[in-house]
């Protein structure tokens, strides 16, 4: 390595949600340290979040992430409910995975297409892509359409949805709405398939991850909403002792914090959620997934593009299923009497595990709150697949490492707006 | 691009993220079937979420997303300000300085030490503002998040070079041209529709439920009158303070004396 001394940077790093940034320090060869700054300015939700009431924390954590609302209201409402006792109905709790299928539709779309496929086929932006493959983007914007239709329908709006509260709905929609919903949903079912054959034929760089991986995990199906965490080392517990396993602590580069699970780095997100529950996946997701190559497991961070395709395909395919069992719920919602009690929740935000926490007064005030978002669990492990990254691939020149290790961010759709944004790169040699 | 390109090229287009979800911003690229047809008529020139190609200024029309929390912002939105010609803030955050305005009313370094074990490392400041307390702004557009029409009314707007039909009414127009029943009339649930900015298409009472304000208050709006009938409907006045103090805390026109004391 002849570059003793060089200096790579990149002012602002594109196409994540969200801005941070990075910085790579090579000495004599040996990358000797790799962080993710985050310089997203902190909002202080957990702050202000003490004091108000519980009915109304679903709608002020929905604005943390304007991406993935739905997991910011879901995790929130699961906790609340705990505290307060309270299990909705099964047609609410339908009618509430149903909403989530189309966030993650959505998001899932957003990144796939308009965000981590220009790294693919070396296009700057989407509106690049469309020049040359407009087809292939009118596709990836049906799908996302169909996926906010859902939220639409649902959640009364796509981002920060109105309809959605704790204890279920202020409404249920009629079963002719969701018929003409299911309507617009199966033309999407052909999109999202062959979304995964295509996104199967890029050409991906060898990486294994070793980390643990984490995620929701439920008997028989794959897991969006609620059950317990599991890793894929064979850990299980319940969400109530989540703090027990997983402890955040600051590092000053970053206005995130960062997280461990039992003392070591982990990641949530598609992989850990594919390598942990795949044989859950409904039949057609399954196949779609053996088609595009994946096997049980999943470790190889830029195959996850094919993992969210395929997450595509299961979301639609479930979103069908719930439509064709539609139960009306009534009461759309139910009451939920405030206690004296602390709450848990965890849910499947697109980009992976999201843990709520809250400690309600006797009279529902909020007294403290506790919100671990994925990007920040994942911050460690994506600066340890960076050193892995840089170190194998040393010999390329400044321009190509750099790129490289933006497709790496980008691997992990992280989301810094939840975290809390710029990624700004620099590789420092010495 | 050579100057001789910006001269006959299209306008350039730029979006600016400050404190914010993302959620605004995002909505431009919710306008799924609108978004080809308007990079076939803007040239984007800075868009980070989108786009790693970046152009460098000046920008015909900057839309601006968040609030004002940093002392680097209050750099940054100054040389936004300078290289665009037209600059529309969007949604509330850049509006009225969004739920993180809430600080405005508590104590910021007590905040900090809620949410951060080592709060010197943080660097934030007391308040959050909306871009209007920091440059001049040439258009706002309401909403938490912004309405998709109502976005691409306003770009469209601007590149014409006409004015944004954009009506400064209530919610309740809007709840009575899509003829549903009134929430507060018949089912006596509390509801801002009368004070809340229109735009949003009556989101909330289409769903029985009461509006929650997020596209913060109309100009001209009776906020006295209104508590009173909230408080009619079974509010009591700490629920009224809390209702107000959400996405659009610091705008003038749902600041109550005393806001933030109740809690």
């Amino acid at each position: 390595m002849t570059h003793r001394s060089r200096q790579l940077r990149v002012s602002a790093l594109a196409r994540v949600e969200g801005e941070g940034a990075l910085s790579v320090l090579v000495e004599d060869g040996q990358v000797r340290d790799a962080q993710l700054r985050i310089y997203e300015p902190p909002r202080f939700f957990e702050a202000f979040l003490r004091g108000r009431q519980h009915t109304e924390v679903t709608d002020i954590t929905s604005r943390i992430c304007g991406i993935c609302p739905v997991a910011y209201q879901a995790s929130a409402w699961l906790a609340i409910e705990d505290a307060c006792g309270v299990s909705v109905s099964e047609p609410i709790a339908a009618l509430r995975r149903l909403l989530y299928c189309g966030e993650w539709i959505s998001s899932h779309a957003l990144h796939i297409y308009l965000l981590h496929a220009p790294d693919f086929l070396g296009y700057p932006d989407v509106v690049a892509l469309a020049r040359d493959h407009r087809a292939l983007v009118e596709r990836g914007l049906r799908l996302k359409k169909a996926g906010n239709a859902i939220l639409e329908t649902v959640g009364g709006r796509a981002i920060h949805p109105v309809n959605s509260r704790v204890g279920g709905f202020y409404r249920a929609p009629s079963r002719a709405e969701l018929a003409a919903l299911a309507e617009q949903l199966r033309p999407a079912l052909d999109d999202a398939l062959a979304t995964t054959g295509w996104v199967a034929g890029f050409d991906f760089p060898d990486l294994e991850l070793e980390h643990d991986l984490l995620a929701a995990s439920q008997p028989g199906r794959y897991a969006i909403e609620g059950g317990q965490v599991a890793s894929a080392a064979g850990l299980a517990f319940p969400p109530q002792e989540f703090g027990d396993h997983v402890v955040e602590h600051q590092v000053p580069h970053s206005t995130a914090l960062h997280a461990t699970l039992d003392g070591r780095g982990y990641l949530t997100g598609p992989l850990a959620r594919y390598t942990i529950s795949s044989a859950a996946l409904s039949p057609i997701a399954r196949q779609a997934a053996a088609a595009a190559g994946l096997g049980a497991a999943c470790r190889n961070p830029f195959r996850s593009i094919v993992v969210r395709a395929v997450e595509i395909v299961y979301a639609i395919s479930e979103a069908l299923r719930i439509i064709g069992e539609y139960e009306r719920p009534d009461p759309a919602g139910l009451d939920v009497p405030p206690r004296a009690a602390t709450g848990h929740g965890v849910s499947e935000a697109p980009r992976g595990l999201l843990y709520h926490r809250y400690q309600l007064a006797a009279d529902g005030r909020i007294e403290a709150a506790a919100i671990v978002p994925p990007t920040s669990q994942n911050q460690a492990a994506i600066e340890a697949d960076l050193r892995g990254v840089v170190a194998a691939n040393l010999d390329l020149d400044d321009a190509a490492l750099t790129a490289l290790c933006e497709r790496t961010i980008r691997n992990y759709d992280p989301c810094i707006s939840c975290a809390a944004h710029f990624l700004d790169l620099r590789v420092e040699h010495r | 691009m050579t100057s001789a390109d910006r001269l006959t090229g299209p306008p350039t287009l730029a979006v600016w993220k400050f404190a914010s979800c993302d959620g605004c911003q995002l909505t431009l690229l919710d306008c799924e079937d609108e978004l080809l047809t308007l990079a076939g008529q803007v040239r984007i020139a800075h868009f980070l979420e989108a786009s790693s190609d970046v152009l460098p200024g000046p920008y015909d029309l900057s839309l601006v997303e968040g609030s004002i929390t940093t002392p680097g912002d209050v750099e940054r939105i100054r040389e936004v300000r300078e290289q665009s010609r037209a600059l529309i803030t969007i949604g509330a955050c850049a509006t009225s300085g969004g739920i993180q305005a809430l600080r405005n009313f508590g104590d910021a370094a007590e905040f900090r030490s809620v949410v951060y074990a080592s709060p010197q490392y943080i660097d934030t400041l007391a308040t959050s503002t909306a871009i209007s307390a920091h440059v001049p702004v040439d258009f706002e557009l309401r909403g938490c998040p912004i309405d998709k029409r109502q976005l691409i009314e306003v770009i469209g707007a601007f590149l014409v070079g006409r004015k944004p039909d954009i009506p400064d009414t209530s919610v309740c127009t809007e709840c009575k041209r899509r003829g549903l029943t009134c929430v507060m009339v018949a089912d006596g649930t509390p509801c801002l529709g009368p004070v809340t900015h229109a735009g949003c298409g009556a989101l909330c009472p289409a769903v029985r439920r009461g509006c929650y304000g997020c596209f913060g208050p109309r100009s001209g709006a009776n906020l006295p009158a209104l508590i009173g009938q909230l408080q009619t409907c079974g509010m009591s006045p700490r629920a009224v303070d809390l209702v107000l103090s959400t996405f659009n805390a610091a705008a003038p026109g749902f600041a109550l004396p005393g806001a933030g004391e109740q809690r």
